[in-house]
């Protein structure tokens, strides 16, 4: 569809995938063009299509990973020590995914494969997520390959069935929020830190029905994983998804991807990406500003990712909120939490830091939690995991020593997967426990029952490991004295 | 076409805001490949003691809850995580409508697709709602019509998406429409040719 007005990225790559306009009485069509699939959203769709006969339309836009239930010890199932029902309905729940892929032809990177990884490390890794794509998964941060100037989202169980039977899903059109940081980013501040401000001022469902396009210096300036680890988190602001306009950035990280365009095809394509970017004037119907210099290492205190505030801050008091209702929800998360309103975070003692997940399990987010690690040790009665996000991840990791880093520090350098981010793999906390943790979610629970979770940058992570306590991490910078 | 769509019921009243879907169905229940069993561990850990025990504490254990076929919550309701399970889970505790100021989009189009009715309204109704006793209140849902009647006999209305209750209201759903659209599909695909081919997996070391 052709229109003179100008118009923002989205609008740009909603209008290319639309197969059937929306009407007044029914949703648009709207064509997908990487499908990634893993086993725990995705068992009953595939039970749809044999139960209506159905094939899946295109495979060679669908991938599969094992991420979210496999064990992040060496040797997968076979080499877990214990067997029980728990991980009897884990292991029937990834063979069904092989079962599942080997009946429809869908192509897959089991477990053990040297590409298996988090279902959103891979396909950027491997060059599948491209600018101008749509790309859908069972999984709500596939918001993080909006990175890429690509229109992803995640869907539900019901959806999964209509894309492997239709490449299709139906869509009402979102509206469009521009989040724009300004300024640059300070020492010690990273793309985690932009995303949790930006969470803490649009607060969990701020954007809700919303399509974000992040712009401004800050985001410009951000590298492909750092600008990855921005849109991840869109979701937990409530967007329907998070994007980025492609740039040289883009193109240099995708160029030589064993999935990317080459020689000629290379060419046309990076023509037409350069075509996607919001055009001068186009108008999105909300827009906030965020002053990039003014964020510190941020931290969050809640049950939601919302709840953030800089590391040094005090914990917020709930009767500063006028409404009843968010008073009430605040108070119960501090207890939850088992927290204090007015005293600061810093000093905190933690039980276990969290390294990994599809936010910050990447080779940047593994170097910035080295630098701190490098010469220190973990702090007497802190569990560090440190989960790579891919195979791939982990042996670049090793490729650059960072496993003995991390390892000669007293953390486990384990297999990747979504491991302690979702507990439901074997790796979890205990009730109680504290938890500085990488990953995306601290509701309740999220990390295993009872466990308490505080959002924060692999930096941040790294100095409670090393200090035992919630630490500025710019306290540690510049390496052991 | 039926009165399924229109029924008279008890409600649960859950005044939280932003529930999230861990908290609807926790994470270590998703290794199920049914759609079906969820219910008894919907708010699993708000519901049951870490022992296993109910938590009286907790609505759903109270004898307000037996029979009620609503749920209402505070606003933002099934954030986070896309799992559909939340709403199977909701679904096999018996639940056919949830209402609230607003949901989270995935959830809202999840419920929808299974037959949860999400129910929209005024902060103002959800607060008077919320602060009602539930034992003998009861709230009418009338999807033909699009209205919610109020324990005080207030009629209210509620948007739901044309074509979700289209479908709804004729037992279709939006897999029909789709294979229905496959001509169009096919000739999107003819022009659109794939610049991607999964399967091709060409050595990365
Ligand atoms: S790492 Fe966590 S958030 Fe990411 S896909 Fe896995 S479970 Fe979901």
């Amino acid at each position: 569809m052709i229109t003179s007005s100008p118009r923002t990225l989205f609008e740009k790559l909603w209008d290319r995938h639309v197969v059937r306009e929306q009407t007044a009485a029914t949703p648009a069509v709207l064509y997908i063009d990487l499908h990634l699939v893993h086993e725990v959203t995705s068992a009953q769709a595939f039970t749809e299509l044999r139960e209506r006969g159905l094939p899946v339309r295109a495979p060679y836009r669908t991938i599969a990973t094992m991420d979210h239930s496999t064990p992040t010890t060496r040797g997968g199932f076979a080499a877990l020590p214990i067997r029980n029902s728990a991980t009897d309905a884990r292991f029937a729940q990834v063979d069904q995914l092989a079962r599942n892929c080997e009946e429809f032809g869908v192509p897959l990177l089991a477990l053990g494969d040297r590409r298996q990884g988090i279902v959103h490390v891979i396909g950027p890794e491997l060059g599948l997520t491209q600018p101008g794509m749509t790309v859908v998964c069972g999984d709500s941060h596939t918001s993080t390959h909006g990175a890429f100037g690509a229109l992803a989202f995640g869907i539900g169980t019901s959806q999964v069935a209509h894309v492997l039977a239709t490449q299709c899903v139906l869509q009402s059109k979102p509206k469009t929020l521009e989040v724009r940081v300004d300024g640059t980013l300070a020492a010690g501040v990273t793309a985690k830190d932009v995303i949790l401000a930006i969470c803490a001022t649009l607060g969990v469902g701020g954007a809700t029905g919303h399509v974000i396009e992040y712009t401004g210096s800050v985001i410009r300036a951000l590298s492909m994983e750092e600008r990855m680890t921005v849109c991840n988190m869109s979701i937990e602001a409530g967007a329907r998804a998070g994007m980025i306009a492609p740039d040289d950035t883009t193109f240099e990280y995708l160029r030589a991807r064993p999935h990317a365009p080459s020689g000629a095809a290379w060419d046309a394509a990076v023509a037409d990406w350069r075509t996607l970017a919001s055009d001068d004037g186009a108008m999105f119907d909300h827009t906030i500003t965020i002053d990039g210099t003014r964020i510190a290492p941020m931290i969050t205190y809640g049950t939601n990712p919302g709840m953030g505030m800089a590391v040094t801050d005090d914990v917020p008091h709930p009767d500063r909120l006028d409404d009843r209702s968010e008073r009430e929800n605040a108070e119960r998360a501090l207890r939850y939490m088992g927290l204090v309103a007015g005293q600061p975070l810093a000093g905190t003692k933690v039980d276990v830091v969290f390294f990994g997940s599809c936010t910050n399990s990447r080779i940047s987010d593994l170097r910035d939690a080295a630098s701190v690690f490098r010469g220190r040790r973990v702090a007497q009665g802190v569990r560090a995991l440190v989960v790579p996000g891919s195979q791939q991840v982990k042996q670049q990791a090793e490729h650059e020593g960072l496993d003995r880093i991390f390892i000669d520090a007293g953390a486990e350098w384990r297999e990747s997967g979504c491991s302690m981010c979702i507990a439901m793999n074997g790796d979890q906390l205990q009730p109680g426990q504290l938890a500085v943790s990488t990953s995306n979610r601290n509701f309740e629970g999220r990390q295993g029952s009872g466990g308490r979770t505080l959002l924060a940058s692999p930096l941040t992570a790294a100095a409670a490991a090393v200090m035992g306590v919630i630490t500025d991490p710019r306290t540690l910078m510049g390496g052991v004295a | 076409m039926s009165s399924h769509w229109t029924f008279t019921s008890t409600y649960v009243t859950l005044p939280r805001e932003n529930v999230d879907t861990d908290q609807i169905i926790p994470a270590r229940f998703l290794t199920t490949t049914d759609r079906v069993g969820l219910g008894p561990h919907a708010f699993n850990d708000w519901r049951y003691r870490a022992d296993g025990s109910p938590n009286e504490d907790f609505i759903l254990n109270q004898e307000a809850a037996r029979n009620a076929e609503v749920l209402v919550a505070g606003h933002n309701f099934g954030c986070g995580s896309s799992r559909e399970h939340a709403v199977w889970a909701l679904a096999g505790a018996g639940f056919r409508a949830v209402i609230s100021s607003s949901f989270a989009d995935i959830f809202r189009g999840n419920a929808l697709g299974n037959g949860l009715l999400p129910i929209v309204v005024t902060p103002d109704t959800l607060a008077d709602l919320l602060a009602r006793p539930v034992a003998d209140s009861h709230v009418t849902v009338n999807l033909e019509t699009s209205t919610l009647t109020l324990p005080d006999g207030e009629d209210v209305h509620f948007d739901v998406p044309p074509f979700s209750r289209y479908c709804l209201l004729n037992d279709t759903n939006e897999m029909s429409f789709l294979l229905d659209a496959s001509d169009d599909i096919a000739s999107y695909e003819m022009k659109h040719p794939a610049s991607i081919d999964t399967s091709q997996h060409a050595a990365t070391a």
